[in-house]
């Protein structure tokens, strides 16, 4: 789950990671008087207004703009807010902007990067550290590894003072601000860990004129599987950013994901499903989504399933690709006669079931009289599908 | 012969008075006759399976009685990973954990004390083993498979049941068909199927299944090229996915490799790797090696 750059610096702040001072607004009524609020914590005339949105690369979209006076934040507000960023992180079309978050402006003198994730090959967390901050840290890593220090952390151990000091060094930080680095450093790991982040990154980590260590941006992502445990941090999820579709497939237990091209996809596990949309393409159609109905598919779940492809006006057919372990094939059988009985069907659906009750699930459709493409194993039902899409 | 599991396996099932739990204990039960006891804290001194089958309150207790050196575990995300650590502490070699959604932190912790015991942890999030004719271990379909000379190592449930299916369909039987889990933390991964397919002199061919999202598979291609002599044919899913729908870089930074479907096929093909494209060639391609 990913949160907003305003909620992961109230929740470093709570960790004793110094933040500007900052106020979120998520109407534009509410911009004046933040403005004046972080104008007079700050002592200083100057704010910046911040786009909230669920992607980076905001400030290269428009999305972050330094307001020198108070007539000009306004009119940055009026600007941003509603306004759709494009930035390299969001889709193609854009993400509506409805939450800003006016901050003070700092006297940057230096900007750094630190992040901490988890490093799946070794089975333990990793610190990234690198003084090369506030810019793409994927072309950093690319273009000079040597400029990227890690710092693998042995989890029956946890963190140890050495460590931090080996990336405070890495950073370049020297003298009273190595101080504070080093405390910022070992709260992000405390917070990192105490709340199933799997990804906690800083970036840009700056170093201000006064000698101050403080997190300009920061982006959280935590542990889906983990949330139970984190009712606060549950709460913080915001709707507004996710697909709609995909929110209502995760509610019937669905994981989906809307793609652009033609060809409606239906298909028990994520890599059955990865698969089938890979095979479509190479039959030369579009895969319309990645849907994986999951281990517990019922005719239930089957039904929502249809109505979410089927509302995408760009599906002209629909494949069902269910090799069944745990996932009865007579249950996805019975389901898809249920939605067709209550759904407007207006495209041919090409149905391939394999695995477990495989044979009392053929016999249940063709039972049942219904208008379906039958396919044995996996080519050729991608190869009719593609076919009925193209309106052959 | 096979890999890690055969007919004189004796397993248990953690969780086997529960609805999964119980369904499948009683399929691999039906498959190998192997399944020996099960474990539900304060469900011990019942029996299951129609009364063939004792239970134990803790894991402890049924190895001291039962012997048992497998355990299939089934328990509930939040409860999993503390089961695969009392697994490992009762002296169980093999541990397979087919509960999905365990929290990543939980399961770091289970791993490393999972290393600690000298065991060995398969999955988690993932279908299990089964060597065909021998012993099921997990949720595989069983009609899918039949004994033969391929082994197969992959990532994902229903690529691991497509494959096996397509491997019968030309006529070739499976060694071992492993699926290790889609997980960021697993217990095993292919490096380390790869040498015990190697090692086993009824594995004549290996099939794995792979997909976008980290680095396995590049590992798993540099350690064929440099270890494995015996003919490996790979399918890389997610060829098609969308690429940068996630927050933040660092997930790509640490591994500081390319970790699209595109690049981890390149790399197996240029360690001499059998690559098919079409994830429905995967039967033919393996035909094709082994005459």
């Amino acid at each position: 789950m990913k949160i907003h750059e305003y909620q992961a610096k109230g929740l470093m702040k709570k960790y004793g990671i110094p933040v500007e001072i900052g106020v979120a607004v998520s109407d534009l009524s509410e911009a004046a008087s933040a403005i004046a609020k972080v104008q007079e914590l700050s002592k200083s005339q100057a704010v910046v207004v911040k786009a909230q949105i669920h992607a980076g690369g905001r400030g290269k979209g428009g999305g972050v703009k330094y307001s020198p006076t108070t007539e000009e934040a306004l009119e940055n507000c009026n600007k941003i807010m509603g306004m759709t960023l494009i930035t390299p992180q969001t889709t193609a079309e854009g993400q509506l902007v409805k939450k800003l978050f006016i901050t003070q402006a700092i006297d940057i003198d230096k900007e750094f990067y630190l992040a901490i994730t988890l490093d799946r090959a070794t089975n333990s967390p990793v610190i990234i550290a690198s003084a090369e901050g506030g810019v793409e840290i994927e072309e950093v890593a690319e273009k000079s590894p040597e400029k990227i220090f890690k710092q693998p952390i042995d989890i029956r151990f946890g963190l140890h003072g050495f460590q931090v000091a080996n990336v405070v060094k890495a950073l370049g930080i020297t003298g009273a601000s190595a101080r504070q680095a080093s405390r910022l450093i070992t709260n992000l790991y405390k917070c990192y860990e105490e709340t199933d982040a799997s990804i906690a990154e800083i970036n840009p980590l700056v170093l201000t004129k006064d000698g101050e260590v403080l997190a300009l941006d920061a982006k959280f992502n935590f542990d889906d599987s983990a949330l139970f445990r984190h009712k606060d941090i549950a709460e913080l999820r915001d709707l507004d950013e996710e697909d709609p579709d995909e929110v209502e497939a995760a509610q019937h237990h669905l994981s989906f994901v809307n793609l652009d091209g033609n060809v409606g996809c239906m298909v028990n596990g994520a890599g059955l499903a990865m698969a089938t949309m890979d095979i479509i393409k190479l039959k030369g159609g579009e895969p319309a989504n990645f849907l994986d109905v999951g281990g517990s598919a019922n005719p239930e779940t089957v039904k929502a399933a249809f109505k979410i492809i089927l509302r995408d006006p760009k599906v002209k057919a629909i494949l069902i690709n269910i090799f069944g372990g745990i996932v009865r094939c007579d249950r996805i059988a019975n389901g898809v006669i249920d939605a067709l009985a209550e759904l407007d069907l207006n495209v041919p659906v090409v149905v391939r079931l394999q695995g477990t009750n495989a044979e009392e699930a053929k016999e249940i459709l063709a039972k049942a009289d219904v208008d379906l493409i039958a396919a044995t194993d996996l080519d050729e039902a991608a190869s009719k599908v593609v076919n009925a899409a193209q309106g052959n | 012969m096979s890999i890690l599991i055969n007919k004189d396996s004796r397993i248990i099932v953690q969780g086997i008075t529960g609805k999964e739990g119980g369904f499948h204990a009683q399929q691999c039960y039906d498959y190998g006759k192997n399944i020996v006891g099960g474990v539900t804290p304060g469900k011990g001194g019942s029996t299951v399976l129609e009364a063939k089958v004792p239970v134990f309150d803790t894991c402890k207790e049924a190895v001291d009685t039962l012997g048992a050196n497998v355990s299939l575990i089934f328990v509930p995300p939040a409860f999993a990973a503390d089961a695969v650590k009392e697994a490992a502490a009762a002296g169980i070699a093999l541990i397979v954990c087919i509960t999905e959604h365990i929290p990543v932190r939980d399961m770091q912790n289970a791993a490393a004390f999972v290393k600690e015991c000298g065991a060995r942890l398969i999955g988690p999030n993932c279908p299990g083993l089964l060597t065909p004719g021998e012993a099921k271990v997990g949720i595989m379909p069983a009609h899918v498979v039949k004994p033969g000379n391929v082994g197969i190592i992959s990532k994902s449930g229903t690529l691991t049941y497509e494959a096996a299916h397509q491997l019968c369909l030309v006529g070739l039987g499976q060694s071992t068909c492993c699926g290790i889990g889609g997980d960021p933390i697993i217990g095993t991964n292919m490096v380390e199927l790869l040498d015990l397919f190697q090692a086993d002199p009824d594995t004549d061919a290996i099939v794995m299944i792979g997909e976008i999202g980290g680095s396995m598979e590049i590992e798993a291609a540099y350690h064929i090229r440099d270890n494995i002599t015996k003919p490996v044919v790979s399918f890389i899913a997610g060829a098609t996915a969308p690429a940068g729908r996630r927050m933040g870089h660092a997930g790509a930074i640490v591994s500081g490799a390319d970790e699209s479907a595109a690049a981890k096929m390149a790399i197996l093909k240029k360690c001499g790797v059998v690559v098919s494209e079409n994830p429905a060639g995967i039967g033919e391609a393996v035909k094709t090696i082994l005459g």
